[in-house]
């Protein structure tokens, strides 16, 4: 597997498309999807609890 | 060191030895606990009809907590778990990575799963799935959800670890298949999902034990849905992978357009997970500009890709079907649909009941307004059997239909009982369902033992509707209980008694070869919508959706007169 396998047809010359590179890439759609939960549902959330002034 | 690898002469598919014993082992047992889920439901079903009240107080807690634990986390995620070894090593024909790992998520899986089981028996955790502190439930009943999700964490990173692994040996061409994109989608929200689990089970489980004095209820209940309502997105994410897939293999069609619906997938990915907050609708303490951000604008991105789905799926049917030939009319295509086939009449029930049972009220009680007519009634379970029972379980089922043949090598046991399974059990859930949105409508609460209120210091009386819609609810209920079981006695009989297939595919040590690109989209000449049925499909959703959602407002200006 040292040579590097040109997949079929005129690839090489296509410039990837950038939605195409997105898709491509798992571990940028898990950073996606881990991140916006946890910034605007988990953080924001839990910021607005820990700021609900305590009663006494 | 050498794979083994077959590939099935029936289906084309290629089998890596390992993944394909884990395949099987995960989806076995997923099945025996749904058949265990199905009695509790039966049991929790017929206490809720009212002329039957089957059950004692005390046990309709208990047995209603180990029905949604059992079936939403146990039997779903189990079978989730076998979906994403299929669609990385078999779909991508690549050795499953680590299979010693994925040897071991099994055994957390089913350890954890046995040791919650228990702690609900025992009968000190009759604390419902969603275990709100502060009602305390045994220590080892948190602990047992704690293997369970860690196993399933470790199979996710075994599915990424196979699209390295393929992608390294260049076992595949171009992009992963769009079911195998779908399956990312799945993985990536269930590693999301066990994260919010783990960050608030830990906790309540040291508290459980005395380590720590106090939760906060309100942080718990928004952490816990985090995981919550994430994961009936994982489920959403693998059943719409399995629409693709049925499609595929029933009518060999192709997606309409890969961009559309890998688009549509990234969408969930982004949003979707958001919408758990309309689960905290009512709670105060969070603002409304937190509400209102992740239930509607976030929320309603997620709902346009579920759309996408719902027409391009079907979409991607007809231009198949119309390639055959099935061109007449706008429906013809599908009349002539395998509809005795239970692999594809199980997929197209449970797109149908997905969009138009769960997918509207899933949308009308996302919104903050009406959410308040129907919070926390029956309505509620009425609108998340659609999805999770018709959408996700009988979509699994369906697919079942077609793994037993490929995956055992032998024919289904009753098949005429096969034929009709989707019917009964779509039919019975679909009314059962309807029938409790008509009560919760109504008022009757959910996860409650006597809508009678015997006894109760501030008693209400029920009108008569309500209580024939709840026995209903119990009469349907059976029906789909009846459906279910069904499922599992042909499911389970053909393993046991199904005609062994004559198959001459041995396990070699050859690789497999490497899956082509898949052929590209057909390009569509002439005139006019290529799929002009669905489109007056997707019309008929849209009326109907548009109709309740603004019923649900009326209904709104006569709890609180406006006029
Ligand atoms: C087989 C037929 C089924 C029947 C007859 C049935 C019946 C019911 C009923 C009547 C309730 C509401 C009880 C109440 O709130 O008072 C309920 C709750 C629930 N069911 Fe089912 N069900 C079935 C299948 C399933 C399946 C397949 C799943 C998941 C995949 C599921 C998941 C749930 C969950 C999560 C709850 C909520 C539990 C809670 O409130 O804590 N059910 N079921
Ligand atoms: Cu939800």
């Amino acid at each position: 597997m040292a040579e590097p396998v040109q997949p079929s047809g005129n690839q090489k010359e296509e410039r990837v498309p950038v939605l195409q590179q997105i898709l491509d890439n798992p571990f940028l759609l898990l950073f996606i999807g881990v991140v916006m939960p946890t910034v605007f549902y988990i953080l924001w959330g839990v910021m607005e609890i820990v700021t609900i002034p305590i009663a006494n | 060191m050498s794979e083994l690898f077959r590939t099935c002469p029936r289906s084309g598919l290629v089998f890596h030895k390992p993944a394909e014993t884990l395949i099987k082992l995960n989806a076995v047992t997923a099945v025996v606990f749904l058949a265990v889920g199905g009695i509790l439901g039966l049991l929790v079903v017929m206490t809720r009809w009212p002329a039957v009240h089957l059950l004692s107080s005390e046990l309709f807690y208990q047995v209603l907590t180990g029905h949604g634990i059992i079936m939403l986390l146990v039997w779903i995620i189990f079978f989730e778990i076998a979906i994403l070894y299929f669609c990385s090593s078999t779909l991508l024909r690549s050795r499953l990575a680590t299979p010693r790992w994925a040897w071991l998520a099994y055994a957390l899986m089913l350890g954890g799963a046995a040791i919650t089981g228990v702690a609900i028996l025992q009968g000190g955790s009759s604390v419902m799935m969603t275990s709100y502190v502060p009602m305390p439930a045994a220590p080892h009943f948190y602990l047992g959800l704690i293997l369970f999700a860690v196993g399933a964490l470790i199979g996710c990173f075994v599915f990424l670890g196979t699209l390295v692994v393929a992608k390294n040996e260049r076992t595949y061409e171009g992009s992963i298949p769009l079911v195998t994109f779908g399956a990312l989608t799945a993985c990536i929200i269930a590693i999301f999902t066990i994260a919010s689990g783990a960050i608030i089970l830990i906790p309540t489980f040291l508290w459980s034990v005395g380590y720590i004095s106090e939760i906060d209820p309100l942080m718990y209940r928004v952490i816990w849905w985090g995981m919550g309502h994430s994961s009936q997105q994982i489920n959403v994410s693998a059943h719409v992978s399995v629409w693709y897939a049925i499609a595929a293999i029933v009518f060999g069609a192709r997606p309409m357009s890969e961009r559309v619906s890998r688009t549509a997938f990234l969408l969930y990915i982004a949003f979707l997970q958001l919408a758990s907050a309309h689960h905290i609708l009512v709670d105060p303490g969070v603002g409304t500009e937190w509400k209102i951000f992740n239930t509607s604008y976030a929320m309603y991105l997620a709902v346009l890709a579920s759309m996408v789905h719902g027409l391009t799926v079907p979409g991607a049917i007809e231009v198949a079907q119309r390639e055959k030939g099935y061109t007449n009319g706008m429906f013809e295509w599908l009349r002539k649909a395998p509809w005795g086939n239970p692999v594809f009449s199980g997929m197209f029930i449970s797109l149908v009941g997905f969009g138009f049972l769960g997918g509207i009220t899933g949308v009308v009680m996302g919104t903050e307004q009406i959410n308040l007519i129907i919070h926390n009634t029956i309505y509620v379970p009425g609108h998340f059997h659609p999805t999770v029972v018709l959408g996700t379980t009988l979509a699994f089922m369906a697919l079942t239909y077609f793994l037993v043949p490929v995956l055992f090598r032998r024919e289904l046991f009753l098949p005429g009982w096969a034929k009709w399974q989707p019917y009964v059990f779509g039919f019975g859930t679909a009314l059962m369902s309807l029938f409790m949105m008509g009560a919760g409508t109504l008022g009757v609460a959910r996860r409650h033992w006597d809508m009678a209120f015997s006894g109760a210091p501030f008693s209400f009386e029920f009108g008569g509707a309500a209580y024939m819609m709840m026995g209903l609810t119990g009469i349907f209920g059976v029906v789909s209980v009846i459906g279910g079981a069904m499922f599992v006695i042909v499911v389970v009989g053909s393993l046991v008694l199904g005609k062994k297939i004559e198959d001459k595919s041995e396990y070699t040590t050859t690789r497999p070869a490497i899956l082509p690109l898949g052929p590209a989209a057909p390009a569509h000449h002439g005139k006019g919508f290529v799929a002009p049925g669905t489109f007056v499909l997707a019309l008929v959703f849209l009326a109907t959706f548009v109709v309740y959602y603004f019923l649900n407002w009326m209904y709104l200006s006569s709890v609180w007169p406006m006029n």
